[in-house]
Formats: structure tokens, C-alpha cells, sequence
């Protein structure tokens, strides 16, 4: 799919709220917006992001066209076990593109 | 609606009155500003945290293609130049620059293009596709931080001299130069913008307005469609002259892409 | 190359639009028909399901002049402890001058450290956007900010 870039901290004290910044390369076309033809441009945006922790759910987004292009989020995991963080990207077309990065905690 | 057109009437009788007494001198803006200091500070913000400045996603893409093996003999820009942050260090605040064996003025962008096409013998990337930005996006990373230092002397002099009078020739139905905007009136408002210097410094750059990384061609193509003049093509010989102008006027600054603008 | 296509387009405009105001800088924009509050006012009735948000321990955090409405920043940050009986289950955000007004449901999962979120969003013209939050114990929370846009965003360029 697309480009993504996440930034999390590799190491964390058990407790700790470690923060996270996901973007994502993606138009969000509206589907408001014509064409120099005056069609109309389907509307394509990424409708949800899912960030996992260890298995279990830290951010659930579902997202509107409303997203500024270039999706960015920012939130915070709490830091308990050493374990993957993933992340997944769904867009209209059902594409998922997906990252991951490991938090080890101490 | 009213309120913006008087807005706009009150800027152009501000424009006209200031071209009185404009000196068609190679002058530098004293002191020298940067376009990120006449941005709102949450644009501001978003160019000087990588983690939010949305450019890192095209420098990221760059740094992947610069990798990728490409073309009839399957080389990657890696293959020859090996690690950018290495040997393309410093490059982009040199550019536009003189390609020694044509003799043409080129920008980096040029200069990509070329590499692309003679010595990878891939296809060459088009002017603002994607892929033509990510690399000149990750190219010029490698000198944030670093001064403009553009070489203006020997070969490069013709195409310095042709680029100041670009900068200085009014065009347009509004009859306006470069200099009317970006000398005379930098700091003041027009309409939604605040007038900077007009420093290239920033390109590629993220606008907000575009929702997308764009090169400093694209946004002189704007201020041309803005005086109501024809732009030029993308890569024209014109604007390469005027980005080496641009880069001598930015003495002082440093190169910041990828920057974001409103 | 639809940002190119777009900008040829931009180009037309100005020339009409300099015509009208003498001057063809910047473009002017054509605005999409806004949500009429009515429509904002259904789509939060499908989160409170009958209850009544109360104003309090919501921050909804935009810059009230906003520079661009393509991209405006915006964070919403609940007071909550965060245990696993007193917290936030999801957070949503409305925006009674865009098309649609939904901006977005956020939901915080058990692994959530903060009752925290902030993203950059579209608004097409000066409004309210709304947060609500909904809480562990099915109480609603609320806050709501004007915004004004310097400039619309282009959505119907
Ligand atoms: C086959 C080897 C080869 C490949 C592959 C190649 N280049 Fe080059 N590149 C060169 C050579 C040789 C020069 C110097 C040309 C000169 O000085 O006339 C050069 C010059 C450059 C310069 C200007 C450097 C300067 O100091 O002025 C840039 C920027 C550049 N290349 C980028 C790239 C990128 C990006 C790619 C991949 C898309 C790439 N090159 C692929 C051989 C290559
Ligand atoms: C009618 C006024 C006007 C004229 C004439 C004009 N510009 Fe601009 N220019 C602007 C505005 C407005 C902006 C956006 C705000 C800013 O950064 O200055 C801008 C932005 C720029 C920028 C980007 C600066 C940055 O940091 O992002 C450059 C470079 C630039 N102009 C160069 C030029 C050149 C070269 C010319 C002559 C061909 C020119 N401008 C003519 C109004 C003008």
C-alpha cells in the first residue's frame, strides 16, 4: 500500500505510558472533490487503524473522510510485558498495511 | 466574501505603491528569514518534529528507492553512490549547479532525473511524481541543517545573471516582479499568507495546501498563475536559472527539507 | 497526477475569480454543502443513545484560528484514572460545519495508557466540533470549541 512511519521507544519502565505517533501516506479522497472533467473522485481514505499490544487492543480509530490526508495519530501505550506492538491501516479498498515494533519493558 | 475582496484590492494598492522606488539591484533581504519563520506556529511545529512532519513519509519512500535495484542493469543509486548519508552530504545545498559535460544548469531534481535514465537506464521519473520527490526529498534531507552555498562564478555566472533578471522582470497581467512580493513586502499579509522572502530553501516541502510534498517548481508556478502570468513548464530552463537565484538571495539559511508550508 | 490536474484547474479559477476581485491571488474555493446541525445532532444521538453528555473532564485542544483547514491540529484529553473499572471506553469527535460530521470514533482498548488522542483533521469552514466521552460506567462527557478557518480546505476543488 502506502508509505507508514511509527515512532515508539524501544525500551520502557513496567507502568509507563509510552507514547506513539503513527502516520501513514494516504490522499484521504474525500469523495466530495470533482475531477478536471467535473466527475466526481470516489471517495478512497483509510477507515480504520488498529493498534495492538501483546495481543490486546490499545487504539481501535475508526476514521471519516473529515482525517486530514496523510493520516496521523498520537496515543499512548501502557507499557506492562516486553512484547510487539502492531499496527494496521484498512482502507476502502480493504488494503492493510501493516507495522510492528518491539517494546521490551523493564 | 466582501470582506476577503476588499482584502484583496487593499493588498494590490499595497503592491502597487510599494514598487515605487524598488532598486532592480541584486539585493539580499537584510536580515535573512527563513519561509518557516512566517508560518503559524502549529505549521511550525509539524516541520520540526519528525515523528509529526508528514515530508518524512516521502524521505522515507526516498531512502527505500535509493536501495532498490532498477532498470536494464539492475542497479540501484546505492550501487554507485553508496551510503547517502555519506557521499550525498551537502549535495543538495550546492544545487542548481553546472552539470560539467553538457554544460547545462542543473537541479536536483534534473540531476536524478539524469542519473535514472543514462546510468540506470530506468525510466525516467516525471516532474512531481511520487517517485521523483521521495528521491529528491531524501537527497536533500541529507543536507538539512546545512547553508545554502550555490556557486554563482565561471559556467554557472550566465545562468545566475539570466535568473536575477527573471527575479526582477514584472510579468503578468498585475505587472508584478518577484522582487515586489518577497523584498518589498515581506512580513505583510496577503490575503490567507503571510509574505516571506521567498526562499527556496524549504523544497521539497510539504504544503498543506497541496496535502502533499511538492517541488520549489511547483511553487514558483504558483506565484506565476498568481500575477495572472503563464507558467512555465516544469524543468524549464527559466526556472533553474531563478532557483539559482533563489539560492544565492537564501545566504544564511540552511537547507530544511523536507519543510512544511501552509 | 491529480495534484497537477487540480492545479491547472486552480489556475482557471483564479483568472474568474481574479476578474471578480481584481486580483487572482488566492484562489477563491467553492465550499461543499455543509452538515446542517440536524445531521450533526443524529449522528452524536447514535453515541449518547438517549443520554445527556455533561460539559466537564473533556479537553478538546485546536488552535480557535486555524491557518489551513486541510490540516488542522487537534488533541482531546479526558480526566480519568485510567484502572480498569474507572476509564474511557471511546472517544468521538463531530464537526457540525463539514459534509459529513463525523470526524471520528476512537476506541481505547485495555492496553490504553492515557484517556488521550490527537490527530490532524479537515474542517471546511468555520463550526463547532464537538467531543464526547464515554466512560467506563456509560456516563457521557463532553466538550465543544469554535474554530475559524483563515482559509477553507479545498473540498470540492
Ligand atoms: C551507474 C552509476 C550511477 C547510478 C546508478 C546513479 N548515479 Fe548518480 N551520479 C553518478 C555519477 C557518475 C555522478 C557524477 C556526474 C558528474 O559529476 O558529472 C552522479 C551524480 C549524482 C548526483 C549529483 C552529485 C553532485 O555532487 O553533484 C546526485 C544527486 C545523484 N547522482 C543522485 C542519484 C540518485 C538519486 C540515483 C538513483 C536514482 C543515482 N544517482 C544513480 C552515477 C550514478
Ligand atoms: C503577488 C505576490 C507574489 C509574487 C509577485 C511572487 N510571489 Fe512568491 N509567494 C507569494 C506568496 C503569497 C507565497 C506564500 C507565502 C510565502 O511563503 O511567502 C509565496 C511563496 C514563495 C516561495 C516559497 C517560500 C517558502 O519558504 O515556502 C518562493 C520560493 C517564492 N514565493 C518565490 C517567488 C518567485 C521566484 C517569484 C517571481 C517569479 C515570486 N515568488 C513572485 C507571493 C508572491
Amino acid at each position: 500500500m502506502a508509505q507508514a512511519l511509527v515512532k515508539i521507544q524501544a525500551q520502557a519502565k513496567r507502568g509507563e505510558a509510552v507514547e506513539v505517533r503513527a502516520l501513514i501516506q494516504h490522499p484521504m479522497e474525500t469523495g466530495f472533490r470533482r475531477d478536471d472533467m467535473g466527475k466526481p473522485i470516489a471517495r478512497d481514505i483509510i477507515r480504520e487503524f488498529v493498534c495492538t499490544y501483546a495481543g490486546e487492543e490499545v487504539l481501535r480509530a475508526e476514521l471519516q473522510p473529515a482525517i486530514a490526508a496523510n493520516p496521523f495519530l498520537v496515543f499512548h501505550v501502557l507499557a506492562t510485558e516486553s512484547g510487539e506492538v502492531a499496527f494496521r491501516w484498512t482502507d476502502d479498498k480493504g488494503v492493510v498495511q501493516s507495522e510492528s515494533a518491539r517494546l521490551t519493558v523493564s | 466574501m466582501l470582506y476577503r475582496q476588499r482584502l484583496a484590492w487593499g493588498a494590490l494598492a499595497l503592491l502597487l505603491a510599494a514598487t515605487v522606488g524598488v532598486a532592480q539591484e541584486p539585493i539580499r533581504p537584510d536580515p535573512v528569514r527563513s519561509g518557516r519563520d512566517f508560518q503559524a506556529p502549529e505549521t511550525r511545529a509539524m516541520q520540526d518534529d519528525d515523528g509529526a512532519n508528514p515530508g518524512m513519509l516521502w524521505v522515507a519512500r526516498g531512502r527505500a528507492l535509493w536501495d532498490e535495484a532498477v532498470g536494464a542493469a539492475r542497479r540501484s543509486c546505492a550501487s554507485c553512490h553508496g551510503r547517502a548519508d555519506e557521499t550525498m552530504r551537502g549535495v543538495a545545498a550546492q544545487y542548481p549547479r553546472v552539470d560539467p559535460s553538457s554544460g547545462r544548469l542543473l537541479n536536483l531534481e534534473l540531476r536524478i532525473q539524469q542519473c535514472r535514465g543514462e546510468r540506470q537506464d530506468a525510466p525516467v521519473p516525471r516532474f512531481e511524481s511520487d517517485e521523483l520527490l521521495a528521491l529528491t526529498a531524501y537527497v536533500a534531507h541529507q543536507s538539512r541543517g546545512m547553508p545554502v552555498a550555490v556557486s554563482v562564478d565561471g559556467a554557472a555566472r550566465p545562468f545566475f545573471d539570466a535568473g536575477r533578471a527573471a527575479y526582477f522582470q514584472r510579468i503578468g497581467q498585475l505587472n508584478l516582479a518577484c522582487t515586489h512580493c518577497h523584498d518589498a513586502n515581506w512580513g505583510r499579509m496577503l490575503r490567507g499568507d503571510r509574505l516571506s522572502q521567498g526562499h527556496g530553501n524549504a523544497y521539497p516541502a510539504y504544503r498543506l495546501d497541496w496535502q502533499a510534498v511538492g517541488s520549489l517548481q511547483r511553487r514558483l508556478r504558483f506565484c506565476n498563475t498568481g500575477v495572472r502570468a503563464e507558467p512555465h513548464p516544469f524543468g524549464a530552463a527559466e526556472y533553474v536559472a531563478l532557483e539559482l537565484y533563489l539560492a544565492w538571495r537564501a545566504k544564511g539559511l540552511t537547507v530544511e527539507s523536507p519543510a512544511v508550508r501552509r | 497526477m491529480r495534484g497537477l490536474d487540480q492545479q491547472s484547474l486552480l489556475g482557471r479559477r483564479a483568472l474568474l475569480a481574479g476578474a471578480a476581485a481584481g486580483l487572482a491571488w488566492p484562489v477563491l474555493r467553492v465550499r461543499p454543502v455543509a452538515a446542517t446541525p440536524a445531521s450533526a445532532k443524529a449522528a452524536m444521538d447514535e453515541i449518547l443513545k438517549g443520554r445527556e453528555p455533561t460539559p466537564g473532564r473533556v479537553k478538546l485542544d485546536i488552535p480557535v484560528l486555524a491557518d489551513n483547514g486541510n490540516s488542522v491540529p487537534m488533541s482531546v484529553r479526558v480526566a480519568s484514572p485510567m484502572t480498569a473499572s474507572d476509564r474511557v471506553r471511546s472517544i468521538h469527535v463531530f464537526a457540525d460545519g463539514n459534509p459529513l460530521p463525523v470526524v471520528g470514533h476512537f476506541h481505547l482498548g485495555p492496553r490504553a495508557a492515557k484517556a488521550e488522542i490527537a490527530t490532524r483533521i479537515r474542517l471546511a469552514t468555520t463550526q463547532t466540533v464537538v467531543a464526547l466521552a464515554v466512560m467506563a460506567d456509560r456516563s457521557v462527557w463532553s466538550d465543544a470549541l469554535r474554530v475559524e478557518i483563515v482559509l477553507s480546505a479545498c473540498l470540492d476543488d
